[in-house]
């Protein structure tokens, strides 16, 4: 029989330490939806979704009942919609938001991603009207989550798309003001972004996928929390990473569970596990409250960028082993208002926008659920977009930006998303204007390290 | 096809009785049961054969939620796999 301390273990992550399956995210090529007439590309689109994702949703339910295991959400990543705008410039992409909408409706998803661009090398010719068309789409719409890609470290710093992008992303915030600016919340601009990440609100499917996959993004900050709780102080930092590791390899084993039955359920190949630590706002269940664990007094104070590196590391060499396919972000996210332990850190002023990005060199994504003044200028989140992108240029890794703009607010107070998206405080932002150098526009070359063949 | 059944809560006469009562009444053949007591402190797992079950996992996981809550215990029903994934290799 399996050994009891397991099997009490395992009781405890599900039932005190929030562990969970954060999503199933179905994956679907439209690329056979292209059609220069928009209103039959719209219609193909939610067809083919609908269809594919019509059990998705119950399957779901159905293994998390079967398994007792909280799968939280469901959702669905598409080819960028660029691509199919690209058929039709002179039409507006809108049309493509709303009938995504309505298919995640129908199907019952919370998030369906893959309004999307890839620019990080030039516009194709739907890209343009796309990115004009994110603030539209994503006011109108619910469910409907969008990102750009504006870097890689193939291919360089595409410096227009930057420079839109700032822009972008306060005419979304301003479009949304009412809603907390909830716009902004759904809208990433990436540097290197994977093509089969399954978390929102990044999730795109990629050209070089197949027409239909499941990918499976794992939790559990709050199990590496209370395992780190259970350390000696006398414990150094190896046996630190030891234990993180041993912990993230059950997590994945979990995740892979859930992943190969889904895909076996659905009839969809299985694609990969993303092993990341998404924290929620529930208490405990917070990557600052790990790295706080580990001993550095609050979460932005000296200590904190190292103790992150050896919790980023240690999540992946635990669970690459774990899982057959391991891909999408992996790793430790920040997502600052998703975090409760990041938000006391941001209020207590612990922890500063500038630490945030120094953080972000060394997490699995970038600066994120970040919330700033409603008057900070398009040029200067082009600035912060810029250098996020640098970082993950060079260090070939992801980086991204998720911040919201909050219109008509000052430092000191709050945005309140509600859900999983949480609360957070409006951060100082350093003011010093960037503007001629975003102007200048042009591509940031490619750095030496992409020349590898 | 087998499951875990895990009880934990407050030490009371008649749990065993009670938890095997449901498992017979579903057909489930109980396999395995190891049951201590820590100061008051009661913990049960009883791996169980569902194969003949007349109820699916889910429906056995509701039906021992409501037991639990009536008898102030925490009861868990789970897939065998869940155990076997994530302590072996």
């Amino acid at each position: 029989m399996i050994n009891t301390k397991d099997i009490l273990e395992t009781i405890r992550m599900f039932d005190d330490e929030n562990l969970d399956v954060r999503t199933i995210t179905m994956g679907i090529s439209l690329l056979d939806c292209i059609d220069p007439n928009v209103e039959a590309s719209c219609r193909k689109v939610y067809d083919k979704i609908c269809g594919f994702a019509e059990h998705l949703v119950q399957t779901g339910e159905d293994i998390s009942r079967e398994y007792g295991i909280p799968i939280v959400n469901k959702r669905i990543s598409v080819t960028p919609i660029a691509i199919l705008a690209g058929a039709n410039p002179a039409a507006s992409p809108v049309h493509f938001a709303r009938a995504l909408d309505k298919a995640a409706k129908t199907v019952g998803v919370n998030f369906i991603g893959g309004y999307s661009a890839l620019v990080q090398k030039g516009f194709g010719p739907g890209d343009y009207a796309l990115i004009e068309s994110i603030p539209e789409a994503l006011s109108e719409t619910e469910f409907v989550c969008s990102s750009v890609n504006v870097g890689s470290t193939k291919a360089g710093i595409n410096m227009d798309a930057v420079k839109k992008m700032g822009r972008v992303i306060r005419e979304t915030a301003e479009r949304t003001a009412d809603r907390d600016c909830i716009g902004a919340a759904k809208l990433v601009v990436f540097c290197n972004a994977p093509e089969d990440n399954p978390f929102m609100a990044g999730a795109f499917h990629g050209v070089s996928e197949g027409d239909c996959v499941i990918n499976v993004g794992v939790s559990g900050p709050g199990v590496v929390r209370a395992a780190i709780a259970k350390a000696s102080p006398a414990d150094d930092l190896s046996a630190i990473a030891e234990l993180i590791k041993r912990t993230a390899f059950k997590i994945t084993r979990m995740g892979q569970l859930v992943a190969r039955e889904a895909s076996k359920r659905l009839s969809v190949p299985f694609g990969i596990v993303d092993l990341s630590l998404a924290p929620t706002p529930a208490v405990g269940d917070s990557v600052a409250d790990i790295l706080e664990g580990m001993g550095v007094g609050q979460c932005g104070g000296y200590g904190t960028t190292a103790a992150l590196a050896l919790l980023n590391d240690a999540v992946k060499k635990g669970g690459v082993m774990a899982s057959s396919h391991v891909g999408g972000l992996s790793g430790a996210f920040i997502p600052v208002s998703e975090d409760a332990g990041m938000v006391r850190a941001a209020k207590s002023g612990a922890l500063s926008l500038e630490k945030l990005e120094a953080m972000t060199a060394v997490c699995s994504v970038g600066l994120d659920m970040i919330v700033v003044p409603g008057d900070v200028p398009a040029e200067v989140l082009s600035g912060m977009i810029a250098d996020e992108a640098a970082i993950g240029m060079v260090n070939s890794k992801t980086t991204a930006v998720r911040v919201i703009p909050a219109i008509g607010k000052k430092v000191g107070d709050e945005l309140n998303f509600g859900g999983l998206l949480g609360s957070g405080p409006v951060m100082n932002v350093n003011r010093v204007s960037p503007k001629a150098f975003i102007d200048r526009g042009g591509r940031i070359p490619a750095p030496l390290q992409s020349l590898k063949n | 096809m087998r499951a875990v059944i895990t009880v934990i809560g407050k030490d009371m006469v008649g749990i065993l009785a009670q938890i095997a009562a449901s498992c017979a009444k579903h057909g489930i053949n109980v396999l395995e049961v190891t049951q201590s007591i820590l100061q008051d402190l009661f913990a049960m797992i009883m791996l169980v054969d569902i194969t003949k079950s007349d109820a699916t996992v889910a429906a056995l996981s509701e039906e021992f939620d409501s037991l639990g809550a009536e008898m102030g215990l925490s009861i868990h029903v789970m897939h065998e796999d869940v155990f076997n994934s994530m302590h072996r290799i």
